[in-house]
């Protein structure tokens, strides 16, 4: 499904603070992976994510989305496939908008006439039937300013608006780091409900490497814009927790000064 | 009553001004400076067209060259990448010497010849004309504000709502800020220039400083309107505007009848109540700190 090959970006090229955030990265996915991607701040994960969906070129590599080759396409014509959610929950969505006009504008995806009315009934039935999955009483809100929601709805109603229109890949960068931990387990198990109906193809960035072993089907580790670590299959189920730990801290090359590490380790 | 005849008459005129100024100052959340240039721009064509001959060619010419002019601020401030202000202050500074090269000299008087209201003169001969002329203008007024309020309610209306609001999040959900953008600035330009174009076939004259402070007198007008209607939502924002563009000339009209003060003394004024009006939310949030540490120190 994703394809891509000897990927590096190199930040403030030709300057002394010059960075190779992503060097000679390839990597593979399946039709219906879920990978879970780990590695200290800094390692080059969201840059990844950047790459893919098209923030910024790359120089040198490729990237190919289903058969087609997006490596130098603009960012909003690969958001038509690729849906995609940050850690913060201001980003995702039009705050002075309503929840039902945000949901339309990603439900716009699917629509060939730009005029068509942004309100049909119909539609406005279906979100209504998408929000009432999420089990947050959400719609009967939908004329509420999103704006006015809690961090967690607006990032469950994120998670519906990226994966509303099924893409052929879905980018979560830490989005559920920012809620509490009911809320982030909440916001996990809805995302993983809707990735395994759709079959949506998935990387989810996570600090929480416990998390990152029990999600998906395949966890990858970055170091130095590298991956330095890819484990699936058999190998993945039978690793434990303190050994894929004990590879991160070696593999990272580094102490864990993050304090996040810190927490996902003691739970 | 005469007063209010004539404030109504203007007010409607420059109701699409007003319109054009929300588009771009509350929907898009850029404060456009092209307003100056594109009045003038819709007058000055709209005028010599007329002198030729032609006074509805005269308002579609005007509604195109606007929306040229708001493609090139458009253009400017996306693909160029210049920031918005300058991007319009541009295109504004650029267009006086267009309007002068149109109209060929600093002014063109309109008297003797056709108008675009003339047409219902014919048609309803024992009618007053100054009726007929304010409906004239009611129904483009009214048939505009509807077409846009159903126009952003549409799906690509709704792109250019977003935009103004969270670019970040409209560019990571496949729309085309640059075009939402440059459709909006458009749109809105045409919408001024219009308003330019009307005003001069009604007034009679137009004039290459015609422009001048528009950008003022449209944000007065939207202000005015917000102040009337509150912010609910943006249907209403299109009516408060057209309703705030009437009562600005109303109060215009009444505070020069009564000598309150003189018409030179009109853009200080206007603009000290935008700058009051605009700084109220700053003042409230001041009160409110303010009493929020009054009660710490009584409880104290
Ligand atoms: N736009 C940019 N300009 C310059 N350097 C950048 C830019 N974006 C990222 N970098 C650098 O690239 C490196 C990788 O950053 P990236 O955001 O991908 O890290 P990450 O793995 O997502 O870390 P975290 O866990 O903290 O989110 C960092 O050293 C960062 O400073
Ligand atoms: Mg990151």
């Amino acid at each position: 499904m994703l394809d891509i090959k000897h990927l590096s970006k190199t930040f403030l090229k030709g300057t002394p603070n010059a960075h190779r955030a992503l060097q000679d990265l390839s990597l593979h996915l399946d039709k219906g992976d879920f990978v879970t991607v780990i590695g200290s701040n800094g390692a080059g994960k969201s840059t990844l994510f950047n790459a893919v969906a098209g923030s910024f070129l790359c120089e040198e590599g490729s990237i190919v989305l289903d058969g087609t080759d997006i490596t130098y396409k603009k960012e909003h014509q690969r958001a038509k496939q690729i849906g995609r959610i940050f850690q913060d929950p201001m980003k995702g969505t039009a705050p002075d908008l309503t929840v039902e006009e945000n949901l339309a504008l990603a439900y716009a995806k699917s629509m060939r006439n730009p005029f068509a009315s942004a309100h049909r009934r119909k539609d406005v039935d279906f979100y209504r039937a998408q929000l009432a999955r999420l089990d947050m009483g959400l719609e009967d809100r939908m004329r509420t300013k999103m704006g006015q929601l809690s961090g967690g709805q607006r990032q469950a109603v994120t998670l519906l608006m990226s994966t509303i229109v099924t893409p052929k890949l879905l980018l979560l960068d830490e989005h559920t780091a920012a809620l509490d931990p009911v809320t982030a387990q909440k916001v996990l198990e809805i995302t993983k409900s809707i990735v395994a109906e759709n079959q949506i193809t998935t990387m989810m960035i996570t600090h929480n490497i416990g998390q990152a072993l029990h999600t998906g089907n395949r966890t990858i580790m970055l170091a130095s814009g590298k991956i330095v670590l890819d484990l699936q299959g058999e190998e993945r189920e039978k690793i434990t927790l303190p050994a894929l730990l004990e590879m991160y801290k070696e593999k990272a090359g580094k102490a864990l000064d993050n304090d996040r590490m810190l927490l996902s380790e003691a739970e | 009553m005469e007063i209010a005849a004539n404030a109504l008459l203007l007010g409607l005129q420059y109701a699409l001004l007003a319109l054009g100024v929300y588009i771009t100052f509350r929907i898009l959340n850029i404060p456009d400076l092209t307003v100056d240039g594109s009045f003038t721009f819709g007058a000055a064509v709209s005028a010599v067209l007329s002198v030729a001959g032609h006074p509805f060619l005269g308002l579609a010419a005007a509604i195109l060259c606007g929306a040229a002019a708001g493609a090139v601020t458009g253009f400017l401030q996306t693909k160029a990448g210049i920031h918005p202000i300058l991007a319009g202050i541009l295109t504004m500074s650029g267009l006086y010497t267009v309007n002068i090269t149109v109209m060929q000299a600093p002014n063109v008087s309109l008297i003797g010849k056709p108008r675009f209201y003339e047409a219902l003169y014919a048609l309803l001969p024992n009618t007053d004309k100054d009726v007929l002329k304010t409906v004239c203008v009611a129904v483009i007024c009214a048939g505009l504000t509807v077409a846009l309020i159903l126009f952003f309610k549409t799906v690509f209306g709704l792109c250019i709502r977003a935009t103004g609001n969270n670019e970040d999040m409209v560019r990571a959900s496949s729309i085309n800020t640059d075009a939402a953008k440059m459709t909006a600035l458009s749109i809105a330009n045409a919408l001024v220039a219009l308003s330019g174009g009307l005003i001069a076939q009604t007034g009679g004259f137009a004039d290459v400083n015609a422009g001048s402070g528009m950008i003022v007198v449209g944000l007065a007008s939207v202000i005015i309107g917000e102040v009337i209607f509150g912010k609910r939502s943006l249907t209403l924002g299109l009516i408060s505007a057209v309703v705030g563009s009437v009562v600005y000339r109303l109060i215009i009209a009444l505070a020069l009848e009564n000598e309150l003060f003189s018409a030179d003394a009109l853009k200080l004024i206007s603009a000290v109540i935008i700058g009051i009006t605009l700084c109220i939310p700053a003042v409230r949030k001041r009160i409110a700190e303010r009493r929020i540490r009054r009660g710490a120190q009584k409880n104290a």
